[in-house]
């Protein structure tokens, strides 16, 4: 009995971990895609190619439930009328729509559900429903970081984080990390403001190139002085300080303190 | 040889060979628990080296400077002189970054070390009866660590560590009568004014290092006067010190003890970012950062000042603001039980007798559990000081956060009173050493089959 088992379970583990790699690896290589195709359609936005009829027709079966037949909003979402290009972009390429969570939850980041053709059709026709802004165009400029860190500590980092690591905003809500999002979404998101997230329309074009600057800057850089503890400051930097500096030392103090010729009385 | 010439000169000068040799023959007592003032002092070490090092670097000015140095996202900014040698430390001079970063670790640990020490000589009774003035002394250290270190956290002039100032001068000036003169003496007018930086400065640096370390050696030269306290191994006794020799035994215990500790924190200096104030950005009088958090040994003050609820009390005509409470009469109340423990134990129990033999922490039950249950208002406190990182992390809302804390606060240390009453009297009562192996019973066989147990002679 005990021959065949070990082999079988060797086997088990080898499909197991071969089914693991082949799960992961093509959402890695799809990520990495993504985002290059990403900034790729964002230079086209609105091109001509988008076919608002297409778009109205997956808007009829995908958001119509929630947003209304025509975009003007139901008890289970808001009205779109108005959000413009920007706003269907940043939902959809962000994944946070189609919304998938219980009612009244945050929507949040995830692959988006929509091959890139799809999200231009459905784009054009929520811009086709109002006037809002379109798809912006930032202009990534690293001569800006100066300025675009003053504005971000200023107006992003109480939510975001100094860092941008995320924080908690109240009310449940979640600042997520901007360690993903393409300075598109980063321009939209301030035009939009997505749920909790005020609008940042207030802010010149020139300072929300800065911002995208910066926050580009800051998913690219390295970032000094060794590992980061969640770049949030003291809360952690106090827990590695007891947790790993005294428990090492403590390892020491046991180390040291015993008596290594063994005649404690 | 030629050094014993010499030592003869000396020492017939000087008369110090009887004195050493009496140092030397010093008895240490041989249980771990006794290494961790140690630690706390190498701390201490590491902390004047490397301060002294940034010492060299740091301007203490609060004057407007535009930052011109490596670090892209700031170039062109605004920043106080003070800001920008921090900067210039931490990305231009050769070892400035490890410097600075060690130097805050090192603070962190520090502070760590001395609460752990404090918790043996409060767990163990070691405050009893000759030693309630070293217990004094120790609590002053205490103070002024975490004076140095609040101190110390607020040179930077970063964004964050003026967050945490405007705080303490919120707190200051809460103070009923004298709180606002009391902040302008400090602060030297209206937060923000352009003297605090270098008044930290001159307490972060001269001042309090020169109470610190004048301090540790009081500490010290009183241990030295009393000899050490001792657990009750066999053989020890209220006359005696049972242990190991200072030289040759202890000397290379300690000597180890702070090459290893330097080398942990070195490590940590070079390998963990802390404390990353390009990040941060410079102080700005109309921007607060978040999240704001001080370093965790003041974690509890804050925490106090999040969890009280925003009430102002009016008596008697006058309006006491709502900080007060939590800022001042809180810890005002903490520390003065911490201070006067020794005595308030010694006046309730009535043991005024001296004590050189410790006490295991079960052997006094009241004791443990007083001390159980301030440790867990500290820890709540410390956890409601960092309450949205804290909701953060279980994903829970910040206010639904506060209140379970709120909860907490109360309920917590109530809870660990108890238990730990129950536990260290069922403990006691066992007489049982941890890790001694129980008696064994005795079983004999009968004729009829069954066991009985031998009676234990
Ligand atoms: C299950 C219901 C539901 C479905 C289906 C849904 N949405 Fe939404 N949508 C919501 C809710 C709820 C919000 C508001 C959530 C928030 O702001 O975080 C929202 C917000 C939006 C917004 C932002 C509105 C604003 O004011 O900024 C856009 C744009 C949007 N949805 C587009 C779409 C599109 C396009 C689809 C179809 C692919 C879709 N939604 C499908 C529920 C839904
Ligand atoms: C009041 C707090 C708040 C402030 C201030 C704020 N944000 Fe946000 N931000 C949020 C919240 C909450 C979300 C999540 C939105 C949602 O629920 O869909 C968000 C989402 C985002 C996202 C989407 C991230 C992703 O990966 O999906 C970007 C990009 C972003 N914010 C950028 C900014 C920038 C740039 C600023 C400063 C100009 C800023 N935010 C200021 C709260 C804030």
């Amino acid at each position: 009995m005990t021959g065949p088992m070990p082999r079988l379970r060797l086997l088990a583990l080898v499909l197991l971990a071969a089914g693991a790699v082949g799960a992961l690896l093509p959402g890695a290589m799809a990520k990495a895609n993504h985002s290059a195709s990403l900034r790729e359609a964002s230079h086209s936005s609105l091109a001509s190619d988008s076919d608002v009829n297409a778009g109205h027709a997956v808007f009829n079966a995908r958001c119509a439930t929630c947003h209304g037949d025509a975009g003007q909003g139901t008890a289970l979402g808001p009205s779109l009328v108005g959000v413009g290009g920007a706003g269907a972009d940043f939902e959809l390429r962000t994944g946070r729509m189609p919304f998938s969570g219980s009612p009244g939850t945050q929507a949040v980041r995830k692959p988006p559900a929509f091959d890139d053709a799809t999200i231009r059709n459905l784009v054009a026709y929520v811009a086709s429903l109002g006037t809002g802004p379109p798809i912006p165009e930032p202009r990534v400029d690293t001569a800006a970081v100066s300025a675009g860190q003053h504005l971000f500590i200023a107006n992003c980092a109480p939510c975001h984080g100094a860092t941008a690591r995320g924080g908690a905003v109240g009310g449940g809500a979640l600042a997520p990390p901007l360690d993903v999002a393409t300075p598109v979404q980063v321009a939209e998101a301030m035009l939009i403001g997505p749920g909790e997230m005020p609008v940042f329309s207030s802010l010149s074009e020139t300072d929300r190139n800065a911002v995208v600057s910066y926050v580009a800057y800051l998913q690219t850089q390295p970032d000094p002085g060794g590992v980061s503890i969640g770049g949030i400051g003291p809360v952690p930097e106090g827990f590695v300080g007891w947790v790993l500096g005294l428990g090492l030392i403590l390892v020491v103090v046991l180390v040291v303190g015993r008596d290594w010729r063994g005649s404690r009385a | 040889m030629a050094a014993e010439p010499m030592l003869t000169w000396i020492d017939e000068r000087l008369g110090l060979a009887a004195w050493a040799r009496a140092g030397l023959r010093k008895v240490f007592p041989d249980h771990w628990s006794f290494l961790l003032g140690e630690v706390a002092l190498f701390c201490l070490v590491v902390l004047v080296l490397t301060g002294v090092f940034l010492t060299l670097f740091y301007v203490p000015d609060a004057t407007s400077v535009t930052y011109s140095g490596p670090w892209a996202p700031l170039r062109g900014q605004s920043v106080s002189a003070a800001f920008d040698s921090v900067m210039r430390l931490s990305f231009e001079v050769r070892a400035g970054l490890v410097m600075r970063q060690i130097h805050h670790w090192a603070a962190l640990v520090f502070v760590a070390a001395i609460v752990v020490h404090l918790l043996r000589i409060f767990f163990t009774g070691a405050f009893r009866r000759p030693r309630e003035i070293n217990w004094l002394v120790g609590i002053g250290l205490l103070l002024l660590a975490l004076t140095m270190g609040i101190t110390g956290y607020s040179l930077p002039d970063d964004l964050l560590s003026g967050t945490g100032l405007r705080v303490i001068y919120s707190v200051v000036i809460a103070i009923p009568f004298i709180g606002p003169y009391l902040a302008f003496l400090v602060f030297g007018g209206e937060f923000p004014t352009p003297e605090i930086i270098s008044r930290l400065f001159v307490f972060h640096v001269m001042l309090l290092p020169a109470l610190l370390i004048g301090g540790v050696l009081v500490h010290l030269a009183i241990l030295v006067r009393h000899k050490h306290s001792q657990y009750a191994v066999p053989g020890a006794t209220e006359e005696n010190v049972v242990g190991r020799a200072f030289w040759p035994s202890q000397v290379f215990k300690s000597t180890g003890l702070a090459i290893l500790t330097a080398a942990v924190l070195a490590l940590m200096g070079g390998l963990i970012q802390i404390n990353p104030i390009w990040a941060y950005g410079p102080f700005d009088a109309t921007t607060v950062s978040s999240p704001a958090q001080p370093d965790w040994y003041a974690g509890w003050l804050d925490g106090a000042l999040r969890l009280f609820p925003p009430i102002e009390i009016t008596a008697l005509g006058i309006t006491i603001p709502s900080p007060f409470i939590p800022g001042v009469l809180l810890p005002g109340v903490a520390f003065g039980v911490m201070t006067l423990w020794p005595f308030l134990e010694a006046w309730v129990t009535g043991d005024h007798a001296e004590h050189q033999l410790l006490d295991g922490p079960r052997e006094k039950p009241l004791r443990t559990a007083f001390g159980v249950a301030g440790l867990l208002v500290f820890v709540i406190l410390t956890l409601a000081g960092g309450n949205d990182v804290v909701a953060l992390v279980f994903g829970v809302p910040v206010e639904a956060m506060t209140n379970i804390l709120r909860v907490a606060i109360v309920a917590v240390p109530l809870l660990g009173f108890g238990l730990t009453y129950r536990i260290c009297r069922e403990l006691f009562d066992r007489r049982e050493a941890p890790g001694q192996r129980r008696a064994s019973v005795r079983l004999r066989r009968t004729a009829a089959g069954g066991f009985e147990e031998i009676e234990p002679d």
